[in-house]
């Protein structure tokens, strides 16, 4: 057994590393991850990566910020310390509703963002693991692992062919540690 | 994008003919991965006096309190509130290029929303300074947040216009910062990833650790966009908030009910015209003439003329229900507004406002960068005017007319003003120096189709209607980054 551990075709091109996912997948190689400077569209169906469910968490913390608001103003204003202004009624639901709609996007935003950055496990100082260093630059990076892949010559050959610049054989998982 | 060729009708986005995914990282981080130039050290030590100055005023003000300052008792809100009303008019501009424009799908916004949401923060951050410094007891400023009555003082009165702009603001606030930051997450990365010894450690903790694997960009778009969809609402919520500090008053000239949509046009008014004002030095002296193109200048433009037409008919509006209400105060505040003590406020307004944006129909105007420089200054110094009239004119002849006074700022209503500038354009440049000004990543998207040169490749092709090109190459005549010798070659 080699010491490489990952298998790297690095692409110039979006379209062509799109090709060489194609090229691999014909051929039963699994592909561990793709890295690129900037989101690809199409690439999700490709791999197989299910849809985000961020969507629906947002919505439910929503309602969390409209339901919060309301139960903050009702209970203090209504229920528990009920002020004369005016003669003016206590429950006035036209003045809740600025209230309840700036707390109805500040907990989606908060709640959203949140759990994108534990989802993503994003968060700051955390050690970035990158495979390759010009992958947030301009290069589009599939990683294979090679461990699990043990044809690497059949590997290098169809990522060159898709058109890969260079094909690295790296031997520890994440450059990036040092 | 992968095999889709955008119209050659529509104007390229970034131009140049050599441009690839390295260029553009190059081009973008130059700023910051060199030594500031000569320009950037005059600008900054400029702004830096300024801070000083803000620094100096607002000290002052908190020591000897709010009485430094030119109020009366007739005129109780003057240069404070006018500055902080300004000042969050022009963070508008940020979020509405950011999520409004990516709603409709404007891919033209790529290149201009990460400064225009910088700025939106930073403006929003003067803004704040005000509410802060017009408390008079500025220690207690968190009292403005709901806190149970044992603390000392009541709930706050959730029936009361300010508290809702505390609750809007600071929303807007830490709702634009958390955009702003995502967004950033993978330029961040993209510094860290070419840096090298300490500078790489710093970008590493502000990077959160991206490596723009599949998943995460995939979360990342899902993100972007709701937060988009939840900012769109937010941002015509803000300055509707705000115009509603004074709407629910009954002073006459405030009492109004089109007081929200004409702030919020009024908002956007102003901060594109800030986001030009920045937007026009910063290309040149960073040299970002390729994607911040005369394409964009002019969009922004075409949004001054719609924003500053609706100011302008709300304006009016707002004259003739005066006169159509039959309220004698409501005419009287008026009248007075136009032809009494702060007539050449009035007047400075309306020629600023109203007038000089017309000017954009002229397309030399809107195409000249030295004159929409100009009139984006001429814009911002209109819509401060905009503020005064509305707050001073209407309080300074109250009911009583042995009452009535005039307002005279002080040098500390002044200073705490033009040190707020100073304290923008501090963080601004700053900004410039540490962070990708332009969005990278989300300009490489536009590389393949919207580009110049991937229009050219088009062209030279063939199969195009000849009609089509030659309309396209007319129209690429306003652009000052292309050079039209290649087209004549064709």
């Amino acid at each position: 057994m080699s010491n490489i551990k990952y298998i790297l075709g690095s692409f110039g091109d979006p379209d062509e590393m799109m090709h060489g996912i194609e090229k691999l997948q014909e051929n039963n190689i699994k592909i561990h991850d793709v890295y690129t400077p900037m989101p690809i569209h199409g690439i999700e169906a490709k791999l197989g990566i299910k849809r985000s469910r961020l969507d629906i968490l947002a919505f439910f913390c929503g309602i969390t910020g409209t339901v919060s608001a309301f139960a903050l103003i009702y209970l203090t204003s209504v229920v528990d310390w009920r002020n004369n202004i005016g003669g003016k009624p206590a429950f006035a639901l036209p003045d809740f509703i600025p209230i309840m709609f700036e707390l109805t996007i500040l907990f989606t935003a908060f709640g959203l963002v949140g759990s994108y950055y534990a989802s993503s496990h994003l968060f700051p100082g955390r050690a970035p693991r990158v495979m390759d260093l010009r992958a947030t630059d301009d290069r589009f990076v599939i990683a294979v692992d090679a461990q699990e892949n043990v044809d690497h010559s059949k590997i290098d050959g169809l990522l060159l062919e898709a058109g890969a610049i260079e094909v690295k054989h790296n031997e520890r998982k994440y450059i990036s540690y040092e | 994008m992968s095999g889709h060729n955008e119209s050659i009708l529509r104007e390229p986005l970034i131009t140049g003919s050599d441009i690839t995914y390295a260029k553009i990282t190059d081009d973008i981080l130059m700023p910051v991965e060199n030594k500031p130039n000569r320009a950037w050290w005059i600008g900054f030590i400029a702004a830096l006096c300024g801070a000083t100055l803000w620094l100096v005023a607002v000290s002052y003000t908190f020591w000897f309190g709010i009485g430094s300052w030119g109020l009366n008792k007739t005129v109780g809100w003057a240069w404070d509130i006018t500055g902080f009303v300004w000042w969050v008019g022009i963070g508008h501009a940020g979020t509405l290029i950011s999520a409004v424009l990516l709603l409709f799908r404007q891919n033209w916004r790529n290149s201009i929303n990460r400064s225009a949401e910088a700025m939106t923060i930073f403006a929003v951050i003067c803004a704040a300074t005000y509410v802060v410094s017009h408390m008079g007891r500025p220690w207690l400023a968190y009292w403005v947040l709901p806190l149970p009555n044992q603390f000392g003082s009541l709930w706050v009165n959730f029936n009361s216009p300010l508290v809702w702009d505390m609750f809007a603001i600071s929303t807007y606030f830490s709702v634009s910062l958390l955009f702003w930051y995502t967004g950033l997450l993978p330029d961040i990365a993209t510094i860290r990833d070419r840096a090298t010894g300490l500078r790489r450690k710093i970008y590493t903790i502000f990077s959160f650790g991206w490596s723009g694997n599949v998943k995460t960009w995939q979360r990342f778009e899902t993100v972007s966009l709701i937060l988009a969809g939840i900012s769109t609402p937010l941002v015509l919520s803000v300055h509707t908030i705000v115009s509603m500090d004074f709407a629910t008053s009954v002073i006459p000239g405030w009492h109004t009910t089109i007081f929200p949509p004409y702030f919020v046009a009024g908002a956007i008014f102003s901060g594109f015209a800030m986001v030009l004002t920045l937007l026009l030095v910063a290309r040149k002296v960073l040299g970002l003439e390729n994607y911040i193109t005369m394409f964009h200048i002019e969009s922004m433009n075409k949004i001054i003329i719609l924003t500053g037409s609706i100011v302008g008919v709300a304006y009016i509006t707002e004259f003739f229900i005066a006169w159509y209400s039959g309220s004698e105060y409501e005419q009287y505040a008026f009248i007075n507004r136009s032809t009494g003590p702060y007539w050449w406020a009035y007047w400075m307004m309306m020629t600023c406002n109203v007038i000089s944006p017309q000017l954009l129909w002229f397309k030399k105007i809107r195409l000249s960068i030295p004159a929409t420089w100009i009139l984006s200054i001429v814009v911002n110094i209109g819509m401060w005017f905009e503020r005064f009239v509305i707050i001073v004119t209407s309080l300074h002849r109250d009911y009583l007319p042995s009452s009535w006074a005039m307002f005279y700022p002080t040098w500390v209503d002044v200073s705490v003003f033009v040190g707020s500038i100073g304290v923008f354009f501090t963080l601004f440049l700053l900004f410039l120096r540490v962070l990708p000004s332009i969005a990278i990543a989300e300009v490489k998207l536009l590389l393949k189709t919207s580009s110049e040169q991937a229009k050219m490749a088009q062209i030279k092709d063939g199969h195009l209607d000849k009609v089509y090109v030659k309309e396209y190459v007319e129209s690429l005549e306003k652009f000052d980054s292309v050079k039209q010798e290649e087209y004549a070659k064709i």
